[in-house]
């Protein structure tokens, strides 16, 4: 061996690398996957076998011509292979010196919109491809606009095939005013335009000597180097419970993963929706205790005082508290086959909670194409609009916008069981608004049910309760 | 700027944690399904952080082929004996006893009944509705288009063009009866995550992945590590002694083991970044139809 590495210190370092996730919207002819199989490949992460059959592909059913068609590196399934078009959410995985990666590739063209939500909503960071022949299109405003609802803090515009505009400065600049303009409108911040032509590496992993003009990174040291660490909420703290842990007696711990905001031991904390204060412990782990956890670390918390806390409900500061509600408006993709019902009882889980919910009223779709407003229909595959959700039992969310982990849920056709939707709620909505509460209520005393079945009757109510409805039981 | 700052593998197994519990508190009666090999151990060790320090809440099951190696069928007793695992192994006994192997029906028919079968008859048998498998997305381009919460239907089937939207971490674990769910806890490891994680952690693995002395026959351009007397009479004579290691575990006669001088985790990892082959490729079962991993997830082996 010629290059000995110290592979010890390699494994040291790489030990602490942190982990971006991106996105990648692009339609079929943009280049997409060929811009994502350069960077496994020039990041070296592309074996010799994966390239041997890379290359037997490519003569096969290639549409690169004479190049390796990088494209094929990614498009796993069979059916996808004939059509030649990825049709579903790939992760793709490289790593540098200086960061590891996931790549969440996702098609472009529009009736799989759901899949670049699904993609996405994971995602630091988003690339947008655009072909620098074509510019910004119908299908950018479409991916951007994707982006802008998952809440992706940061955009890369990738104008990609600048080899077939002779790399014009102009060209370039032309598209980046453009796309400025409709990110500014969507009040996205943090957006960098690279000119690139994937097909032949430039400005990918080094700077081109055709684009002199081109003062910025190259695309992937500016992935390596871009700070992510600040886009989590490190504020307010919300602690969905999502497992109690009971191993004898003398133990009760509530096992989760820290949603947002920081807690530390001593800290005062109160369980909703039971308002009953205490005090955290101990913060355990299997490595040792800790004395704070923060996002997106998953623990388990013990209490100074006994409460009894279940799944789904949430651990939070007395002074910070999440809004605590059944009506609430909200963003809502429609991500199933089957249009929308709205005289269907969905399961809404959000967190560690499940409920059951309506939707109460549809106030608009969105043209994702020219995002403007249409009228409230019910939604089919694919569209996106505001509406209105009632849950049966309370949850304690905050406007998406401000928390990506406590605003976001889905929606669960109760007879198919697939995932009919997804939401981001943009804020509360006044309950006693509503005629038809959806809460029964059962009156012990009036029911005239003895006081030594209360225990029964109050676990019954709790498994309800699991399953998404709410009783309220009085005494 | 703070400090709170999590590297990639602080962030994968806080992820994997989550995902555990997920199931754990979701599902009636879950199962976590144990291949012996490296990625098993670290999610076994990641269900064990998952409820510590109360014990894991389901089992453990090994679908044994018949023709795993003598050493990975010693570390499995072991390891569960040691950290108080529920162990269950179950096989395809009729197959067993009607003398289906390798050597004689071939990778195919061995897998279909040996491994598939035998996991579509034990998770009948016990009626489990989700069972953790160790897979990454990272080994194989059909399994980096999974979710993490895969749905199975009445007939364990996967199917890849009708998969349910994932989103953030909120995995949808809502099923008929007798469908199910697989769930991946380790989705977003590589291969180099793994090893630094059992390295960090010293978790306990299958001597077999270092490199020693074993004898060796190569079959059809396969090294093949000679573990019983069930090798068949024509391969004996060219039995060799060869310094190799094995990347991946299965049976013995469908693993190919690699030539290595690698004893430590340092140098495995090197021996990974300096040598160019990716890891499935010593499956033979992954060659013998096009596409095939894609079929056999349909078919429901994993």
């Amino acid at each position: 061996m010629t290059n000995k590495i110290d592979i010890k210190a390699y494994l040291d370092a790489d030990e602490q690398k942190d982990l971006l996730r991106l996105l990648t919207a692009g339609s079929v002819d943009d280049g997409k996957s060929t811009l994502i199989g350069r960077l496994l490949f020039d990041s070296k992460k592309l074996y010799d076998d994966q390239l041997a059959a890379l290359e037997r592909d490519s003569k096969r059913v290639g549409n690169a011509g004479d190049h390796i068609d990088y494209a094929l590196l990614l498009d796993g399934l069979k059916a996808e292979r004939e059509e030649g078009i990825t049709i579903d959410v790939a992760y793709r995985y490289f790593s540098t010196n200086r960061r590891k990666f996931i790549i969440a590739d996702t098609p472009g063209h529009e009736q799989y919109t759901r899949n670049m939500i699904t993609g996405g909503s994971t995602a630091n960071l988003a690339i947008i491809l655009v072909d620098a022949r074509k510019g910004v299109i119908t299908q950018t405003r479409r991916h951007t606009y994707l982006v802008s609802l998952l809440g992706i803090k940061h955009i890369v515009l990738a104008v990609n095939k600048m080899d077939l505009v002779d790399f014009d400065e102009k060209v370039f600049n032309a598209i980046v005013a453009d796309y400025l303009a409709l990110t500014s409108h969507l009040g996205i911040e943090d957006v960098t335009c690279f000119p690139l032509s994937a097909r032949d590496g430039d400005n990918v992993v080094e700077l081109s000597e055709r684009t002199p003009w081109y003062s910025g990174k190259p695309l992937l040291e500016f992935l390596e180097t871009v700070p992510i660490h600040a886009d989590r909420n490190y504020r307010d703290f919300r602690y969905p419970v999502q497992y109690v842990l009971r191993p004898d007696l003398n133990f009760r711990g509530f096992c989760g993963k820290v949603a947002s905001g920081v807690v530390r031991v001593g800290d005062e904390v109160v369980a909703l929706p039971s308002m009953k204060r205490s005090r955290v412990k101990r913060i355990v782990t299997y490595d040792g205790d800790l004395q704070e956890a923060f996002p997106p670390q998953s623990v388990t918390i013990t209490l100074e005082d006994e409460i009894d806390i279940s799944r789904g409900e949430m651990i939070v500061h007395p002074d910070n508290l999440p809004h605590i509600g059944r009506h609430f408006t909200t963003m809502l993709v429609w991500m199933d086959e089957e249009p929308m019902d709205t005289s269907k009882q969905f399961f809404l889980k959000h967190n560690t909670n499940t409920s059951r919910a309506s939707i109460v009223n549809i106030r608009h779709r969105v043209d994702v194409n020219t995002l403007e407003q249409k009228d409230g229909q019910p939604f089919k595959l694919n569209e996106i609009g505001q509406v209105d959700i009632l849950t049966a039992k309370t949850l304690f969310f905050d406007a998406y916008a401000e928390n990506r982990q406590t605003g976001a849920f889905i929606l669960i056709d109760p007879i198919t069981n697939n995932t009919s939707a997804v939401g981001m709620i943009l804020q509360p909505l006044d309950e006693r608004a509503l005629e038809n509460d959806l809460v029964p209520t059962l009156d012990l005393r009036r029911l005239g049910i003895g006081e030594e079945h209360y225990d029964a009757v109050e676990c019954i109510a709790k498994e309800l309760g699991r399953q998404g409805f709410d009783v309220k039981v009085i005494k | 700027m703070n400090n709170y700052h999590l590297s990639h593998l602080q962030e994968l197994e806080a992820e994997s944690i989550h995902i555990i519990r997920e199931v754990a508190a979701e599902f009636e009666n879950p199962v976590m399904l144990y291949s012996i090999g490296k990625d098993s151990s670290v999610m076994v060790r990641l269900a064990e952080k998952a409820f510590a320090p109360g014990k894991v809440p389901f089992p453990l099951m090994h679908i044994d082929s018949k023709w795993k190696f003598k050493e990975m069928i010693q570390f499995r007793d072991e390891y569960a004996k040691k950290y108080g695992w529920n162990l269950i192994v179950e096989s395809n006994m009729e197959a067993f006893r009607a003398g289906v192997g390798p050597f004689t029906h071939g990778s195919k028919v061995h897998t279909d009944l040996m491994k598939t079968k035998a996991l579509l008859d034990a998770l009948n048998k016990y009626k489990f509705d989700a069972a953790f498998g160790g897979a990454r997305r990272d080994e194989e381009k059909s399994r980096a288009k999974e979710r993490i919460f895969s749905f199975r239907d009445q007939f364990q089937q996967w199917d890849p063009k009708n998969q349910r939207p994932e989103l953030w971490d909120i995995y949808n674990a809502r099923i008929h009866k007798g469908e199910s769910i697989r769930v991946f806890p380790l989705s977003n490891w590589t291969e180099l995550d793994i090893w630094q994680y059992i390295r960090l952690e010293n978790i306990p693995i299958v001597p077999l992945y270092f490199a020693k002395e074993r004898p060796c026959v190569e079959i059809d351009g396969n090294l093949i590590m000679v573990d019983d007397d069930r090798l068949p009479e024509q391969y004996r004579p060219l039995i060799r002694p060869r310094m190799v290691r094995f990347r991946t575990l299965g049976c013995w006669p469908l693993t190919g083991a690699v030539e290595s001088t690698a004893t430590t985790i340092e140098e495995i990892v090197e021996e990974m970044m300096t040598t160019t082959k990716s890891e499935r490729t010593t499956r033979v079962i992954d060659f013998d139809q096009e596409a095939s991993m894609e079929q056999k997830k349909r078919e429901g082996y994993f």
